[in-house]
């Protein structure tokens, strides 16, 4: 990727919203904000709007830099640009931080206006669908009624999906990539060992850590090393580490001595140092709590049968977190329920993390799709 | 859909059984072409199914429904009595399990198109007969490089749809885009096969 097709310097905004919202908890909170970026230029009627939703641990920087010295552009920069698929030249694209995060929205980390301290485990659970209401109310503060895409990878997938079943008018198109319609048994315990890791953290302190003046960091450091390895297929793993070692000699101790230790302990280490563990939690609920077809006697056929969306679903060959076949269980619900839908299952060594990686067939799908739906929004 | 104007003779006759406003599944819909000939010139709605990524970016191009699958694993994902039309065009010799795609296309389908080269045009018998296998205009590999794992003649297709009590409802063979009326098992080079329950 160029430099010359980035959308260059941004800014985050910030949104503040003072009416109360009731969560699907039952909890209320009196007043939240959401942190935000745009970029493109709302057309005229307003039907050029893309909405973004971020997975586990994604945030608002979707695309360009906040200064030319920044090592490291938006996480989905490769997507998002002028010419680019998402293509800034076309589209108004949305990325937000959801509710409950740590990049700037109200979440556990912010201050509970009611004690003066962080929420901490004061925080309620919050799931997709109030993640949903809260973007929707984004979307109206910025004269937004129908987005001409709401588009989201693995939890951001099933922020779309909820998107078109809560909103069915305000979505003309929806895409789902590298998601499932809710998760497996062994997803579920995945998230529950990284969240034992939290939660048994001598430092988690009931999630009132802040307050302590620590962070769990030692717990939210192996939630993350275990994320990855649910994020990278054996094969792709294999491929960039194999059994190399950092010193090419077996060393008789626990120290890192395969590359693979050395980057799962980097990866833990940096993320451990950024993100709030709480934040962390809660996505992990969100995810466990999905299932769209619950409201619908289980029925995630009844759930589509709502939407009035165009449907494009896209999955990964050698993601196993996310695997095909739970794209493909999408794809059937939609067709069953009469929705049109178009599936492409991408060639990947990548695993899960696939979605964000450069892929020429990927890309292409992307690209063509979204250069319809702005043909379409155009005529 | 701009710019399709003009359709191969067999996709056009294909195209010519097809009514208006029917529900179209295209298997091995290959780029879409009969797909989206059909629904601008004939209001269909319909699915394409293709193997091949790149043709699948083909048909997203074209603003079609396409699902990216290898039909020899079935067509699971569509519920009985889905579609019209299960249109199987030119890919049929070039799979495993022919029963099973046929029994497949007449349980999501009301209606089974099928069209293949057919082994029994003269040239072909030729061929064999001066010791060689065949390569001809519907038949373009050799022996060594070809997809196609199952040939049969007309008489041969229309065979197996009586054992699987299939009804053949019409049938043309051509050759090079013309209609073959006399011997079509022997001069022509392509048949089409629109079949139902019997």
């Amino acid at each position: 990727m160029t430099r010359s097709n980035s959308v260059g310097i941004v800014t985050a905004q910030k949104a503040v919203f003072d009416q109360p919202i009731t969560l699907s908890s039952g909890a209320t909170l009196p007043r939240y904000e959401l942190m935000y970026e745009t970029y493109g230029t709302l057309n005229a009627d307003a039907s050029n709007a893309i909405l973004i939703c971020h997975a586990l641990s994604g945030h608002h920087h979707v695309a360009g830099k906040y200064a030319e010295s920044d090592k490291a552009a938006g996480w989905w920069d490769n997507m998002v640009g002028p010419g680019k698929p998402i293509d800034t030249d076309k589209f108004f694209v949305i990325g937000l931080n959801n509710l409950g995060g740590c990049h700037g929205s109200t979440g556990p980390s912010s201050i509970n206006p009611e004690t003066g301290k962080p929420y901490g485990s004061a925080f309620p659970l919050v799931l997709v669908r109030d993640w949903v209401e809260t973007q929707a109310r984004l979307a109206d503060r910025l004269g937004i009624r129908q987005f001409a895409a709401v588009i989201g990878g693995s939890l951001g997938g099933m922020q779309a999906m909820r998107w078109a079943i809560s909103h069915p008018e305000r979505v003309r198109h929806c895409l789902v990539i590298a998601s499932a319609p809710k998760l497996t048994a062994q997803n579920i315990a995945f998230n529950d060992v990284a969240r034992q890791a939290i939660l048994t953290d001598p430092e988690f302190h009931g999630g009132d850590y802040y307050e302590h003046g620590v962070v769990p960091k030692r717990g939210l450091r192996l939630a993350r090393m275990l994320g990855h390895i649910t994020y990278l297929s054996d094969d792709g793993m294999g491929e960039k580490f194999g059994r190399d070692l950092r010193s090419g000699e077996y060393k008789y101790g626990f120290d890192v001595e395969f590359e693979i230790e050395s980057y799962l302990r980097y990866q833990g280490d940096k993320f451990s140092g950024m993100f709030d563990a709480n934040t962390y939690l809660l996505m992990t609920k969100a995810l466990d709590y999905f299932d769209p077809g619950r409201h619908f006697g289980g029925d995630l056929v009844a759930a589509l049968k709502t939407t009035l969306a165009k449907f494009l679903v896209v999955s990964f060959t050698s993601d196993w977190r996310f695997s095909p076949e739970r794209s493909r269980e999408i794809v059937k619900a939609l067709l069953d329920a009469r929705r049109p839908v178009s599936y492409a299952e991408i060639e990947s060594r990548h695993g899960h993390d696939a979605f964000l990686m450069d892929d020429e067939p990927y890309f292409g799908v992307m690209r063509a799709y979204l250069n319809n739906i702005a043909k379409e929004i155009a005529a | 859909m701009s710019g399709v104007t003009s359709l191969r003779p067999d996709l056009k006759l294909i195209a010519d059984w097809i009514a208006p406003h029917s529900d179209v599944l295209d298997l091995g819909c290959g780029d879409g072409t009969l797909l989206a000939w059909l629904a601008a010139n004939k209001q269909i709605t319909g699915f394409g199914v293709e193997r091949d990524v790149e043709q699948v970016v083909r048909c997203v191009e074209k603003g079609l429904n396409v699902i990216q699958s290898d039909m020899e694993y079935g067509l699971s994902q569509f519920e009985d009595g889905r579609f019209d039309e299960v249109v199987l065009s030119l890919t049929i010799q070039a799979m495993h399990n022919i029963e099973g795609i046929l029994q497949e296309m007449l349980r999501v389908g009301r209606s089974g198109i099928v069209t293949f080269p057919n082994f029994g045009f003269w040239e072909n018998r030729w061929q064999i007969l001066t010791g060689r296998m065949p390569v001809s205009e519907t038949i373009p590999y050799e022996w060594y490089n070809t997809p196609n794992i199952h040939f049969c003649t007309v008489n041969d297709f229309d065979k197996l749809l009586g054992k699987l009590g299939m009804r053949i409802d019409e049938q043309i063979v051509l050759h090079q885009g013309e209609q073959v009326e006399f011997l079509p098992n022997l001069l022509g080079s392509l048949a089409l096969v629109r079949f139902s329950r019997a």
